[in-house]
């Protein structure tokens, strides 16, 4: 093609690389996920049409255009369906652009195994180029591979090139526009190195914790959320390498990328080159489908279009006015009509009164009449009777609806499904006639294992589902796997549950539009967001809102944070453990329990006593049911159950304080239910002799130079307080203490 | 020349501050020691006078600096700036000179310059950024001096190895306009957290470490008011400033401003416009128009229709609760520094001899240098280049003054070197003296044959004859 010389004038140009190597590309023919599941149970994805056209077509397409001499196509799921399809298309030819080389592999579960695969394989000789098979792209490579090979002969551990693509700029956008998580990096803006990558956006974390180091070397960088990761890098051979050294890495991204950007040893590093104007995209959920979709027939990846490229062996569809494609053999009745931005397959058939908008139809389709579609990817061989209404769905190859059937938006309908009449399909449903694989195999962990090869799915699908075809029409599925179609006269096909990304997000991948509610929705949350980030312990903002100086507590305020938030954590481990124990686990396991968890998290003795207080206190308001006089009575119940605990772990006066200082601090904030009997309870500790005189004493006296707002309970425990210190008086104890608390008392005054 | 903006200037002069030791005493306060024979805090009130601000409180720390500090500014700018001086106690911080001239404070807009700032940027160039942006607050940033070495602050890029000292961490927008995140004092030296909803915001966020804060700030007065409320204050860069940053797309300080602006519009004339209207109002560039919808809005507007239709209320609520911050780059010819060490003040001496010597106002002559035409020079002396002579000094025979500055009515021996030396005034220096790369304080004495290199001498100090010294501050006992 027209670019085609590029790559191969940028490697000959380089008068050090004498013994040339082809440019190679390594292409992934397996995204090793599930979300396109039902679908991906019967063709692999990259089979998958996008605008009627396979999406590995374009992927392809875009390869031979660079200049890529050999690919090397990885296939693991449905790895026949592939080899198959590859062999008879034009790229298995010897006229194409490049030889094809298939590299198949049944054990792989990720992208890190199948590049350890082909590195076992010893086929790669030079840069190559790393690439999905869902990936469209109409960009030139020319640029990027020179600067990565000028790159590499200044440093030999430069071993990546990242391409990255401005996205949209409002940030509710370019997140659902391809429905992928928002991603921040920061790039050295003159070197282009990547320094930081963070995907996922950890909502609970509210910010970024950019290394010391990482300024210390850079004296400027940017920090980007506007980028999309295009998903295609040129790779060095070491890439291979250090796969196979870092047997752990799965994920081209969460593994290999961060893991090469945390490794201050090996030093290698990892470069970005920005695309502007050229079009790149992946296909990677349903959304990004019905993106990209709408991108290709809008014309924005040409030559990468549906009238240029089109390798099927039927009638090629034209371009008309409206961006509406057609191709020549369509049979339309006169009084359909056919909206803007649509494509329509060879020899589809369309009858009165129907339209279609928005939509992508593909061949060998039979369309009745008064049929409404709109917004839908309607694959080929489908058959849609009169009257049904499609709004923004899959319908797959071969599936049936019957007259006024309904598919509500979002809904996926899988390889041959069929609907019965009048039946609706409610939004976001996936319809496939092979049942969800069950629970286990859906598990989240497996989220990069590879279910699609078959190996877990192959037995249910033979022995299942034929048996359950014909149970179909009656509607009889075993009950897990609820069943939809009921009613139906002729419908065929299991609904999944969504198990993978649950039901409220949905939505986010769907096909669908987003709703308006769910875009209030999370418009709403990214400002809730920002109204409960106080994130106080590293701005130094209470939630109070009140101000912490920075200049005179800067060297406390970090490792304060992170203290603190270990011994929240404790204090949890301690609730959950003395919870068990009160399941009926013996003491001096509880205790002993206790005791290594306060040494794994490195807690004060104080600090432990407090965190067992706590816990005794949680569980009395669980035994009452929140009224006052319940709750007292709780409390004692729960101080008399767990008196031997409490003994062992408050030993001295420190920790009674601390336990003191804990209840305070409780009935202040978690617990406020507890203020008003702040001082029975206090009473109760001392009768129980869980804490002594001195430590009131001293509670009080720690408290004398408090602000009025900390003095509420010792305010409520004063006449605890008298009553106490005469009875001190009286036995002649720590008569200092005593005349210490008077003293302060005086000063109160 | 443009009409007085509104504006009201709060120099902050300090007082007697430590780290100039031994070269201020409290006879000569940090605000008037000589910089180019010129008393330091003449250059930012210059400033200020050149951008018609000419409303200036100045803070001295204590009493006689106070005494001392008004005593001068009454004799130099009487006619010419309406200048007030306001006493601090010592060791209050920057926040709590503000708090101190809290009441005098009236204007909308309130601009807050160090008193120790040399520097020929525009302060009316950055009290009108603030106005455009119609900001909360707005920071003067320059690039940071390069650290290490005795030429450094010449030296710019040369040394590839001499990495710019990092004073402070900003965060800029892609425009480099607003001030996103900011990092100074000891904090710099530990990892930085950034909060993401600022990065999603902008979309983009410049982290630069080369930048230094020079103590410039433009505030508006409410947010000022409102802020210096809070507790646990000490210092506007360190604590106020990375306040308002943080918390300028949850701004708790916009709800009450609102109040106050009704208020101040009630009694005066001038109404304070609130947030939207100066955004609108204001007559940004395409960029930053573009930066803006991003910034304020933070959802796109065809999703925010539906969202102001819907919920009214927490729209509302919503856009009240930001603020601007917004930042003024320094360009790169232009000079700023802050005179807040000994290293400094010789170093700034030298700049104004040297690369910035058109702040200091002098003419020089072909030679180079500025010699006032009551000095009087023996045989054989010569005055080189970069060197400034104040009026009545006498010079002796066969005397070398280079690169120096050399104050009013000193007494100079006969073959005496001065080199890369401050000399103030009223100083005898004895036949047959050496000295290099020195400041000398007013009215010490050197006596003959003395020799000194790179020392500090405090006022009134006696160097006997003969004596060496190097590297050494010398102070009265």
């Amino acid at each position: 093609m027209a670019q085609k010389k590029g790559g191969k004038s940028a490697a000959s140009d380089d008068p050090e690389e004498l013994a040339r190597t082809p440019l190679q590309a390594v292409l992934l023919a397996d995204t090793f996920n599930l979300k396109f599941r039902p679908i991906t149970l019967e063709r692999p994805k990259v089979l998958l049409p996008l605008v009627n056209t396979p999406m590995i077509d374009y992927t392809l397409a875009w390869l031979e255009s660079v200049g890529v001499e050999e690919v090397f196509l990885f296939c693991c799921a449905h790895a026949e369906q592939v080899k198959e399809y590859i062999g008879n298309s034009h790229w298995g030819q010897s006229h194409a652009g490049f030889s094809i080389t298939t590299i198949e592999s049944n054990f792989s579960m990720s992208a890190g195994d199948a590049l350890r695969f082909i590195e076992g394989k010893n086929v790669i000789r030079g840069d190559f180029i790393l690439i999905t098979g869902d990936t469209i792209s109409n960009m030139s490579l020319t640029e990027a591979l020179q600067a990565h090979k000028d790159r590499r002969k200044k440093d030999p551990d430069t071993v990546m090139t990242m391409f990255v693509k401005r996205s949209k700029p409002m940030p509710l956008t370019h997140q659902t526009r391809l429905g992928n998580d928002e991603i921040m990096m920061a790039i050295d803006p003159e070197t282009k190195q990547l320094l930081y990558y963070e995907d996922r956006f950890d909502c609970s974390k509210r910010a970024v914790t950019l290394d010391k180091s990482l300024l210390a070397d850079n004296a400027s960088l940017y920090l980007r959320t506007d980028l999309e990761d295009c998903c295609i890098d040129i790779c060095s051979p070491e890439v291979l390498t250090i796969f196979l050294d870092n047997f752990d890495y799965q994920h081209l991204r969460r593994h290999f990328v961060k893991g090469l950007l945390h490794d201050d040893i090996m030093g290698k590093k990892i470069y970005t080159h920005e695309i502007d104007s050229s079009y790149t995209a992946r296909v990677d959920n349903y959304r990004s489908y019905d993106t990209i979709s709408k991108d290709i027939i809008q014309r924005w990846s040409f030559p990468l279009v549906p009238d240029v490229l089109y390798a099927g062996n039927r009638a090629q569809m034209r371009l008309q006015r409206e961006g509406i494609y057609k191709a020549p053999d369509v049979t339309l009745s006169p009084s359909v009509r056919i909206g803007a931005f649509t494509a329509i397959g060879s020899g589809t058939i369309i009858g009165e009164n129907s339209s279609v908008s928005n939509s992508v139809i593909g061949e060998l389709c039979t369309i009745g009449r008064n049929v409404s579609i709109d917004g839908c990817y309607i694959w080929d061989s489908v058959t849609i009777e009169d009257g049904c209404r499609l709004s923004h769905s899959i319908v797959c190859d071969g599936v049936h609806l019957h007259t006024g059937a309904t598919l509500e938006p979002g809904v996926i309908l899988s390889f041959k499904v069929e609907v019965g009449q009048n039946i609706t399909v409610p939004a976001y449903s996936k319809v496939s006639l092979l049942p969800q694989p069950s629970k286990q195999d859906s598990d989240e962990e497996l989220e990069y294992a590879d279910t699609n090869s078959g190996i877990i799915d192959s037995p249910s699908i033979a022995s299942i589902s034929p048996a359950n075809i014909e149970h179909d029409h009656v509607s009889s599925f075993d009950t897990e796997q609820s069943v939809l179609l009921e009613g139906g006269l002729s419908g065929v096909g299991y609904i999944w549950t969504s198990c993978e990304t649950g039901n409220e997000e949905e939505w986010r991948y769907s096909v669908a539009p987003i709703p308006v509610e769910k875009l209030k929705e999370f418009y709403a949350k990214m400002f809730d967001e920002d109204e409960s980030s106080s994130d106080g312990e590293q701005t130094g903002i209470t939630h109070s809102g009140e101000l912490i100086s920075e200049s005179k507590s800067t060297d406390f305020d970090d490792s304060d944070g992170e203290y603190k938030g270990d011994v929240s954590k404790f204090e949890k481990e301690v609730e959950e453990t003395f919870e068990r124990a009160l399941g009926g686990v013996a003491e001096e396991n509880v205790q002993l329990e206790i005791n290594s968890l306060r040494m794994s998290f490195n807690v004060t003795h104080a600090e432990c006593a407090g965190a067992v207080f706590q816990s005794v206190i949680k569980s009395a308001i669980i035994a009452s049911n929140s009224s006052k006089s319940n709750l007292l009575k709780a409390t004692i119940d729960a101080i008399e159950r767990s008196k031997g605990l409490l003994s062992y772990f408050i030993t001295n006066v420190d920790e009674e304080i601390e336990v003191i200082l804990k209840f305070e601090e409780m009935c202040m904030e978690i617990t406020r239910e507890f203020a008003p009997i702040f001082s029975s309870v206090l009473h109760q500790l001392y009768d129980k002799e869980v804490i002594t005189e001195d430590a009131i004493l001293k509670w009080e006296s720690e408290k004398a130079d408090a602000d009025e707002s900390d003095k509420v309970f010792v305010k409520q425990s004063e006449a605890f307080l008298k009553v106490f210190s005469h009875l001190n008086f009286s036995t002649g104890v720590s008569v200092l203490q005593r005349l210490y608390g008077a003293m302060t008392s005086l000063k109160l005054l | 020349m443009d009409p007085p903006m509104d504006f009201q200037v709060v120099v902050l002069a300090g007082g007697t501050s430590d780290k100039l030791s031994p070269l201020v005493s409290k006879e000569l306060p940090k605000a008037l020691l000589p910089v180019a024979n010129k008393p330091l805090l003449s250059y930012p009130l210059e400033l200020l006078e050149a951008s018609n601000l000419k409303n200036i409180i100045v803070v001295v720390e204590g009493d006689e600096a106070a005494t001392q500090v008004e005593s001068w500014l009454s004799v130099a700018y009487m006619d010419r700036l309406n200048v007030e001086v306001v006493k601090t106690p010592g060791d209050v911080g920057t926040v709590g000179a503000i708090r101190a001239v809290a009441p005098f404070l009236i204007s909308t807009d309130i601009l807050i310059v160090s008193g120790d700032l040399v520097s020929d940027i525009s302060p009316g160039a950055i009290a009108a950024t603030h106005r455009r942006h119609g900001a909360a607050v707005t920071a003067l940033f320059c690039p940071a001096p390069v650290s290490g070495g005795a030429d450094s602050s010449t030296s710019g890029g040369k040394d590839k190895a001499k990495k710019p000292s990092r004073c402070n961490i900003v965060g800029l927008d892609p425009t480099r306009q607003f001030l996103l995140h900011v990092v100074s004092g000891a904090k710099v030296e530990k990892d930085i957290h950034i909060q993401k909803r600022i990065v999603r915001a902008v979309g983009q966020m410049e982290i630069r470490s080369d930048f230094m804060d020079a103590h410039v700030y433009a505030f508006k007065r409410t947010v000022l008011l409102d802020v210096l409320e809070k507790e646990n204050l000490y210092s506007i860069k360190q604590d106020v400033l990375p306040y308002l940053v943080r918390t300028q797309l949850r701004s708790e300080i916009s709800a009450k401003k609102e109040n106050s602006a009704d208020e101040s519009s009630n009694g005066a004339t001038k109404e304070l416009p609130s947030e939207d209207i100066n955004i609108n109002s204001a007559v940004p560039s395409n960029q930053n128009l573009r930066w803006l919808s991003q910034h304020r809005e933070i959802a796109p507007s065809s999703y925010q229709d539906i969202h102001i239709s819907d919920c009214d209320k927490n729209k509302s609520r919503l856009a009240k609760k930001t603020h601007k911050c917004c930042i003024y780059l320094s360009g790169k010819t232009q000079y700023c520094a802050r005179l807040n060490s000994v290293q400094a003040f010789g170093d700034i001496n030298r700049d104004m001899l040297g690369e910035a010597s058109r702040i200091t106002g002098y003419t020089f002559s072909a030679q180079n240098n500025v010699v006032h035409p009551t000095v009087v020079q023996g045989a054989k002396t010569t005055a080189g280049g970069q060197c400034i002579i104040a009026e009545g000094t006498i010079l002796g025979d066969k005397c070398s003054v280079k690169r120096s500055v050399i104050g009013r009515h000193c007494r100079i021996g006969s073959n005496v070197k001065i080199v890369n030396s401050i000399v103030m005034n009223h100083i005898t220096i004895e036949d047959n003296c050496t000295i290099q790369g020195s400041v000398i304080s007013s009215n010490v004495q050197i006596q003959e044959r003395a020799s000194l290199k790179d020392c500090q001498v405090s006022a009134g100090y006696v160097i006997t004859a003969g004596s060496e010294y190097k590297s050494e501050p010398l102070t009265k006992r």
